[in-house]
């Protein structure tokens, strides 16, 4: 196995543990109007994600800046190809950290509301977007022989990435409700886990169309794996769920998203970034990489860095791993 | 088509406007973790209550600004490849390693624990939740380290070569990248003012609050702890500033004769305190200098020449006919010029004042007993052993040091405008020129767009971040309550009568 390999398997797993951790951070963010019925129940919401959303975008950091370092063509072609759905994206990541962070500090009706707004849609919007850009990556998109995007913005927006887009919208909100049921209690919690049933149904009916798309496009026997394992996960996070075991079906949910973006990245192999113009022109593991001597490097750093990362964050999530209801709310926020 | 609303322009100023705002967070990120961190360590180890208040106080201004730091870097990550493609496939190899080991190392650090600072007051034991901040401390330290040695490399490359068949730079000493002079250098200099400029912020803030008489005990310590931080980060900004000067002259004189247009190659070199200069005919009109000094920045020592622009864009010229061949090598000299006087004067004048706050406020060194003062009183202004300053001055002293809070700012931004404009024409000096760096693929129409949304949204922000610094400043401390004093003794908090629903000691 080349280092470029190893690289790609890295840069899907980061965004594999983004999809999985700010998954459920961006599903909550939705739920703010789904679930909640009043402020204190929308604070709760928000409160169950409070002490980690930060940590978990910091997966896309990650993702990004392993992707400039190890595959800079892939980098540079879709970050600038995909401009206006990427400023979009940033624009909704800035609003949605702000809002994170300032709703708390002023009392005003006005204020709080406003801030809630925003995180409810920046949430929404950011996890279609991502849907979209992830379908277009896999499905492929024009690109010339001088690894230049030349396609439009209206050419990211075809039928099967709108339906990647909705695809992860719903898988997020979906995710996001099953971990409400594991991390709340009271009222909430029962209406959450009745949410996500509902939730789940639609969350199978788009998955199934998806994936098979995607697998009768540019499907192999690994990406076929990853599929049936997403589907079976899905089935068992939604029966879960029913049955009111609220860390299996977090698991299941968790499972369904590992194994639906690793399908994508199983189909993608060994492709970065297809071109549909002509298949010379794709960017691929090979063309698009960094150097062996960067990437061993870089190969050094994360074998130290990332189990340290694991450990810490996982330590985090222990250390806040109680459940929350209205009662736990501070008085005055954020003061 | 006009060359203001080219798409390497609108790019530039996009780069610019982010950067410049980004960096306003960033330093006060950097010395009020610390800070924070220390005023926390404080309290730990002596149990003192005005610790505990000061540690809440000021921190809950870094959250408010470190909030801004993280989501504006977030676009800083990513136009390299949305709006400089063509650097980032140039340069990926090499410049992309230090990003994403900021990422893993320090970001997700840094990221972590804040989220334990923040929710874990009640959650964690008194030390392991002081340990969190000094983690989200050395977190923001190592990621300027790795961002700023990723710049030192556009500024001075090292550790490469140019594979002609790809036509990208290739990393071939990673060690030699990370820890250069220039990367150094830059570090030692922008750590040492990011303390500057968190210093001046709480010296700022304290002193109004003293000015006023109130909450006095915080607001005494944090003076003396921000006193003696802003003159230490001070002196150690003007010798690190040196030291960077000494490796931009050899790296980029170009950048230093601009720093101080001088047109002409001069021996001894003068340091230019004022001038009017005439750019397209390459001389100053007015000039007010002093002899010698630019030969001691330079060189160490008062006579020797230095090159000035007009020579140096001949050599410069000879040297990349072959290669670049580009027709100017000088940057926008009044840009470079005037941006290293505000950086010098904005920053220094900050120093001198805590200089002399430092020496007003002493304590005990030549003090007459009747003007040394206890712990809730507000610090007597001492000119010498036996005189204090008189009240009306006084005032004025209080007042200077709160109005100057935010000079180091300024100063930050231009010591960025200087060096980043002060490199052009080139992006990466001496091998990529900036107009061969911008993403080909990307309209006009599109970075318009995204500079606009860009301004206006940061513009925005702005007015919300100071509304509500402003809002807390005037808060002052907040009361200590009985859970504050008592922090848990087990790792997610005490058991035991009614603990499953106590409240949270913060939520959002």
């Amino acid at each position: 196995m080349h280092l470029h390999d190893v690289w790609f398997v890295v840069i899907a797993v980061l965004w594999i543990g983004y999809f999985f951790l700010e998954g459920f951070d961006f599903g909550v963010g939705i739920l703010t109007k789904l679930l909640a019925r009043d402020r204190a129940e929308r604070r709760v919401l928000i409160n169950t994600i409070g002490p980690v959303w930060d940590g978990n975008e910091v997966w896309l950091l990650s993702a990004g800046g392993a992707t400039f370092a190890a595959f800079p063509e892939w980098y540079a072609t879709l970050f600038s190809g995909f401009y206006l759905p990427l400023l979009l994206i940033l624009v909704c990541l800035i609003v949605r950290g702000v809002a994170f962070e300032y709703r708390a500090k002023r009392d005003g009706e006005r204020w709080q509301r406003n801030w809630e707004h925003a995180i409810f849609w920046t949430s929404l919007v950011t996890a279609f977007l991502w849907g979209v850009a992830f379908a277009n990556i896999v499905r492929g998109v024009k690109i010339d022989q001088h690894m230049e995007y030349v396609g439009s913005l209206g050419d990211l927006l075809n039928p099967y990435a709108l339906l990647g887009g909705l695809l992860t919208l719903v898988l997020f909100t979906f995710h996001g409700a099953v971990f409400t049921a594991l991390k709340t209690l009271g009222d909430i919690r029962t209406r959450a886990r009745r949410l996500a049933t509902g939730l789940g149904a639609a969350t199978a009916v788009l998955a199934l169309a998806f994936l098979l798309w995607t697998q009768a496009q540019r499907g192999g026997t690994a990406s076929l794996v990853a599929l049936l394992v997403a589907v079976v996960a899905l089935l068992a996070a939604i029966g879960t769920n029913l049955a009111g075991r609220e860390g299996w079906s977090f698991t299941f949910s968790g499972l369904t998203i590992v194994a639906a973006v690793a399908m994508l990245f199983l189909a993608l192999f060994p492709d970065v970034m297809p071109s549909t113009l002509h298949p010379d022109w794709s960017l691929t593991v090979t063309n698009a990489a960094s150097t062996p001597y960067t990437l061993k490097i870089m190969t050094w750093c994360a074998a130290f860095a990332t189990p340290i990362v694991l450990l810490y964050q996982g330590w985090t999530y222990w250390v806040f791993r109680k459940r929350i209801g209205t009662q736990h709310l501070a008085p005055s926020g954020g003061h | 088509m006009n060359l203001a609303l080219a798409p390497e322009t609108l790019a530039r100023w996009q780069f610019g406007i982010t950067t410049v705002y980004h960096f306003l967070f960033v330093p006060l990120t950097i010395s009020l973790a610390t800070l924070t961190a220390i005023l926390q360590t404080a309290w730990v180890r002596t149990n003192k209550e005005k610790y505990l208040k000061a540690t809440r106080f000021w921190g809950k201004l870094f959250l408010i600004n470190i909030a801004m730091g993280v989501v504006t870097g977030i676009v800083q990550e990513f136009q390299f490849g949305m709006n400089w493609s063509d650097y980032s496939r140039f340069v990926g190899d090499i410049f992309g390693a230090p990003l994403a080991f900021e990422a893993l190392i320090a970001f997700f650090m840094e990221s972590t624990f804040i989220g334990l600072w923040i929710f874990g007051r009640d959650k964690l034991p008194k030390k392991l939740h002081l340990a969190t901040i000094w983690l989200v401390a050395l977190g923001t330290v190592a990621s300027a380290y790795f961002i700023l040695a990723a710049n030192s490399w556009m500024q001075h490359p090292v550790g490469y070569r140019l594979n002609e068949k790809t036509g990208r730079a290739e990393m071939t000493d990673f060690f030699g990248i990370l820890f250069q002079n220039t990367a150094l250098a830059q570090f030692f200099h922008t750590m040492t003012a990011a303390f500057l400029t968190g210093a001046a912020f709480m010296v700022g803030i304290s002193a109004y609050h003293l000015l006023r008489k109130k909450h006095i005990p915080v607001m005494r310590s944090s003076l003396r702890l921000g006193l003696v931080t802003l003159v230490i980060a001070g002196l150690l900004t003007v010798i690190s500033g040196d030291r960077l000067g000494k490796v931009m002259y050899e790296q980029q004189p170009m950048k230093m004769a601009s720093a101080e247009a001088l047109w002409e190659t001069q021996a001894p070199a003068p340091f230019s305190v004022f001038s009017y200069g005439d750019v397209d005919k390459g001389h100053n009109k007015v000039a007010i200098e002093i002899p010698g000094v630019l030969s001691f920045l330079a060189h160490d020592n008062f006579y020797e020449a230095v090159p000035g622009i007009n020579d140096t864009n001949a050599q410069l010229k000879e040297k990349y006919k072959d290669t670049v061949g580009l027709d100017d090598y000088r940057p926008n000299i009044p840009v470079a010029y005037w941006s290293f006087r505000w950086m010098i004067g904005f920053g220094m004048a900050s120093f001198a004042l805590g200089a002399v706050g430092l020496y007003l406020t002493r304590r005990r060194f030549w003090l007459a007993e009747r003007l040394r003062t206890g712990e809730d009183e507000r610090p007597r202004l001492a000119l010498t052993r036996n005189r204090e300053l008189s009240p009306r001055l006084g005032v004025w002293y209080w007042r200077l040091s709160a109005l100057t809070l935010g000079f180091p700012l300024i100063a930050n931004a231009w010591g960025w405008i200087f060096t980043e404009t002060g490199r052009q024409p080139w992006v990466v000096y001496g091998v990529l020129p900036t107009a061969s760096a911008v993403s080909p693929g990307v309209s006009q129409g599109e970075v318009l767009t995204s500079l606009l949304v860009f301004t206006a949204l940061y513009a925005i922000l702005a007015v919300i971040e100071v509304k509500l610094l402003v809002k807390y400043v005037k808060a002052g401390p907040p009361e200590l309550t009985e859970a504050d004093l008592n922090p848990p003794t087990r790792i997610g908090g005490d058991t035991g009568d009614g603990a499953d629903d106590r409240p949270m000691a913060f939520s959002y």
